[in-house]
């Protein structure tokens, strides 16, 4: 074996994108659709398509490729696919509509993009994104999505994210939902006329991978129990973001790393795991039963000021019996340029340091308050209370009723929460992962979005990746098709069964005393503190200690009742926990790898002078896709140490810039 | 606080099931009902007992996927989700019957989860509108009167929780339903549709098993996105449009 580097992990040969054509960016796109091979209608029956999940991304490519008739079939862990947590973004959907007129152009959403996700984006691939954008808004619009419109019937657009054009499309602040609703009713439209077949309660728990190709799935019925085998010329894994290795995240409870952690095992790397966004805007942890976190819109940072008290002995007060001199509004303090609408990144770790320092406010969790006052009373005394009701009254409600108290009398809380992941699944141009005929879309791919994630691009890149660009380049691989066929019975299928069965009875057999949850929190809780909004190579080295000891005793000591032959919520989370019990260490080594500061990305050794975030693009302007090793002991807990494989971020077309917002 | 709990359990879809009781101690006024049942779980977990079966997802209101018979109300006393309703909606020493929703069409599959497959089977019957991927004109092709999107808007909130067929009489799923006829029936890109569109899933809803509507109104007073009874109207009036036309 190569040499271990920082006695972790191993180097291996650099990677890279093949798949995108040379010649002017422009062109790119246009070449490699004109480019990927065709397949003639009638062969398309005869091509058998996996897609998994059924969000933004899994919804839209089942729909299309179902349309264009090929045979599809579509899985989803919950009980209809319209449940997807596509649905639950607020915000809205970029596109480069420029019907505002205020100068917006492709080009332009392609900057905003490479320069928001702090220079470590692939060029190609987030100009592709920029360029489809428009035709999103196109289709939606024909499925019927209700759009905020004009009162001359026509579409209305505002500004996000901090950017200086009005591209964002919205429905309220259910932007999220309603597109998805559109896909969904694609979707079920494909499946009454037979173009799809879907599985609801099902999860996908092995890859099969037969000749080096992705030839399939294993999946286990959720109610049933029953361990199926679904076997096709590709796969697709649009299993969404894996933010719920922190436990406490804005993710829905059932979001999971395992449909791409399964494909990992067998040989698609991953991506920058470490790329995470902590957003500033949550409703802060009310104590140690919490489940989850609920965002709210950043807009009300538009209008309210972030304080907290100067003196640690005021933290307690009434925050109404604090006077003015003795409050710090810190943010409009340290960025008196930005104020209060500073990029999420750096709005997130300054509320951390304030509260690290003792001065946070609320109830004390754990072992200090992790909070700061969102205040609007200037707000309500400029625009009077209308006003801001008009504004901002369902999240003034939402806040109210999660938190039984009323926002419009006592200043809101707030604390950072994770929200997203920029890391993922590493994928070419084409949207193909390291393993043939495995393709890999949304929020669970790596590639447009670099170390930081603007508003609103999240709904555009899972609609851009499902409807516009998988379709397109997924049939140049089906072209080669059908792939020799495969039985049920070849011995890697089987293999791949049998993996999935004893997968479930060990857990069902360990019957320790610590239940999932218990060890769900415990790997969260290690990894908010050293691999969240602050990291250090000390407290990277210590947290990879802490995750490993951890896996081992969940492989001695979790206890995990009831059977495998009915609906059984604890072992579906053990099998989700148990993955990411070994995502959490990769994740720690690609921050511990990863020397300098980037985006989402903090490292406590590299900032400047003012302590702001250091990229050291000399060294680390590459794309870090991970490839897994097997642990030498064989047992369930172990792992091996992973190899990097490096991909150079090549900037053709912008130039990199420190960003600063003072 | 402290409540007792009578929770449903049922072992399977066979299993005639029945209320078990039990006491929940010291439980904060801040955590969600659904933190509630979470911290039952672990201690039932604990004690070598199976948890108790129930459905979440979001937990923010907006997936559709909670949903419980509290106390004989859907989603509880409050008009949101089950999951964004707090314990300080209750008062200390409360007993609190927990079931799972009641109707035909959405049967148990276990203690409080239900199978409600049969409302996107009523979706594939022709609530959507038929359009391939690429073949969308330009956006602004097509305006829409403010007034009607903002209709379409607010039937279109549906989450499809299924709490208007719990709350109804007659397990009727005309509010559901009538939601997305309306939805669609209000904008241009709905029309060419409309009338095979609310025959197909008119059938469908009764071939499933929901009642008839018969005007109570429980539906729109259980919904937690607050879709209005009118959406049924418009359901009733392209409904006898569409029979009239056909005939």
């Amino acid at each position: 074996m190569t040499e271990l580097i920082h006695g972790l992990y191993t180097e291996g040969a650099p990677i890279h994108d093949t798949k995108a054509p040379n010649g002017p960016i422009q062109t790119k796109w246009p070449t490699r659709q004109f480019e990927a091979r065709l397949v003639n209608p009638a062969n398309r029956r005869k091509l058998r398509v996996v897609v998994i999940g059924t969000g933004l991304a899994g919804a839209s490519a089942a729909a299309t490729l179902g349309e264009a008739g090929y045979v599809v079939k579509s899985f989803c862990f919950q009980d209809s696919p319209r449940r997807a947590h596509s649905i639950a973004a607020q915000g809205g959907i970029n596109a480069t509509k420029n019907y505002m007129e205020d100068g917006d152009s492709v080009y332009r959403l392609f900057y905003d993009t490479v320069k928001g996700g702090d220079y470590r984006a692939r060029e190609n691939n987030v100009y592709r994104l920029a360029e489809v954008s428009a035709n999103i808004i196109d289709q939606c619009v024909a499925q019927g999505v209700p759009f905020a419109r004009e009162y001359g019937g026509l579409l209305d657009n505002r500004s996000f994210g901090g950017v200086q054009v009005s591209r964002t499309f919205y429905a309220r602040g259910q932007t999220g939902q309603q597109l998805l609703i559109g896909a969904y009713q694609s979707l079920e439209r494909q499946v009454a006329s037979g173009g799809v077949e879907m599985f609801t309660r099902h999860e996908m728990l092995e890859l099969v991978v037969v000749d080096g190709r992705a030839r399939g799935v294993i999946v286990r019925d959720l109610v049933s129990g029953e361990i199926e085998t679904h076997l096709a010329d590709a796969v697709v894994l649009a299993s969404g973001g894996y933010g719920n290795v922190f436990y406490l995240s804005t993710n829905a409870m059932g979001s999971n790393v395992t449909a791409s952690w399964r494909a990992h095992r067998k040989g698609a790397y991953m991506a920058n795991p470490c790329y995470t966004q902590i957003h500033p805007t949550c409703i802060p942890v009310s104590g140690d039963h919490q489940s989850k976190l609920t965002l709210m819109s950043e807009s009300l940072r538009n209008d309210g000021r972030i304080w907290v008290p100067k003196r640690r002995e005021d933290c307690d007060k009434d925050p109404r019996d604090i006077p003015e001199e003795d409050r710090d509004y810190y943010l409009e303090r340290i960025y008196p340029a930005f104020g209060n609408l500073v990029p999420r990144d750096i709005a997130s770790r300054q509320a951390k340091n304030v509260c690290d320092e003792g001065r946070g406010v609320g109830p004390v969790v754990g072992d200090f308050r992790r909070g700061v006052y969102l205040d609007f009373a200037d707000a309500i005394a400029r625009l009077g209370r209308e006003s801001v009701e008009e504004q901002y009254g369902n999240l003034f409600d939402m806040y109210a009723r999660i938190t039984g108290e009323d926002p419009y009398a006592v200043p809101m809380r707030i604390y950072p929460a994770v929200h997203y992941v920029m890391g993922g699944l590493w994928v070419d141009y084409d949207l193909e992962s390291t393993i043939p005929g495995l393709y890999v879309t949304g929020e669970a791919n790596f590639s447009d979005h670099g170390a930081n994630r603007l508003g609103a691009s999240a709904l555009m890149q899972g609609l851009a990746d499902g409807y516009f660009v998988l379709p397109n380049t997924i049939r140049d691989y089906l072209a080669g098709g059908p792939y020799p066929a495969v039985e049920d019975d070849h011995p890697d299928v089987v293999a791949a069964r049998e993996a999935v069965a004893n997968r479930v009875q060990a857990l069902l057999s360990i019957d320790g005393t610590r239940s999932v949850d218990s060890f769900h929190k415990e790997l969260g809780t290690i990894m908010w503190e050293y691999c969240g909004m602050e990291r250090s190579e000390e407290g990277l080295a210590k947290a990879i200690d802490l995750i490993r000891s951890l896996r081992e005793e969940f492989w001695r000591n979790v206890r995990v009742l009831g059977s495998a032959e009915t609906l059984n919520q604890s072992l579906e989370k053990a099998g989700r926990v148990a993955d990411f019990l070994e995502l959490g260490e990769l994740m720690c080594i690609d921050a511990l790898h990863r020397r300098e500061s980037c985006g989402g990305h903090f490292r406590a050794e590299s900032q400047t002078a003012d302590g702001e975030a250091l990229r050291h693009d000399d060294e680390y302007a590459y794309v870090a896709a991970w490839e897994y090793t097997p642990g030498e002991r064989g047992d369930r807990a172990s792992m091996g140490p992973p190899v990097l494989h490096k991909e150079d971020l090549v900037y053709e077309f912008i130039e990199l810039k420190q960003r600063s917002y003072k | 606080m402290d409540i007792t709990l009578k929770v449903w359990r049922q072992t399977g879809p066979d299993d005639k099931g029945g209320l078990v009781t039990y006491d929940v101690p010291d439980i904060s006024p801040d955590m969600s009902f659904l933190e509630m049942l979470d911290v039952l779980n672990e201690r039932l977990n604990d004690e070598g007992k199976e948890p108790i079966a129930f459905d979440s997802d979001c937990r923010e209101g907006i997936c559709g996927m909670c949903g419980l018979m509290i106390s004989g109300e859907a989603h509880g006393p409050e008009r949101t989700t089950t999951c964004q309703l707090h314990m300080r909606s209750f008062a200390d020493g409360d007993t609190i019957t927990v079931e799972p929703w009641r109707a035909d069409p959405f049967p148990v599959i276990k203690d409080l989860v239900v199978d409600r497959s049969a409302f996107d089977r009523i979706i594939q019957a022709g609530g959507f509108i038929t359009v391939n991927t690429g073949a969308a004109p330009d956006a602004h092709a097509t305006p829409v009167p403010k007034a009607n999107a903002e209709r379409a808007f607010v039937a279109a909130e549906c989450i499809g929780c299924g709490a208007c067929v719990a709350a109804c009489p007659n397990a009727s799923g005309m509010l559901f339903m009538g939601a997305k006829v309306t939805h669609l029936a209000e904008l241009p890109q709905g029309q060419p549709e409309r009338m095979s569109r609310v025959v197909s899933m008119v059938a469908q809803h009764d071939a499933e098993g929901f009642g008839g509507c018969t005007n109570i109104g429980e539906c729109t007073a259980a919904c937690p996105k607050e879709i209005p009874q009118d959406v049924i109207s418009t359901l009733n009036r392209d409904l006898r449009s569409a029979l009239r036309h056909q005939s």
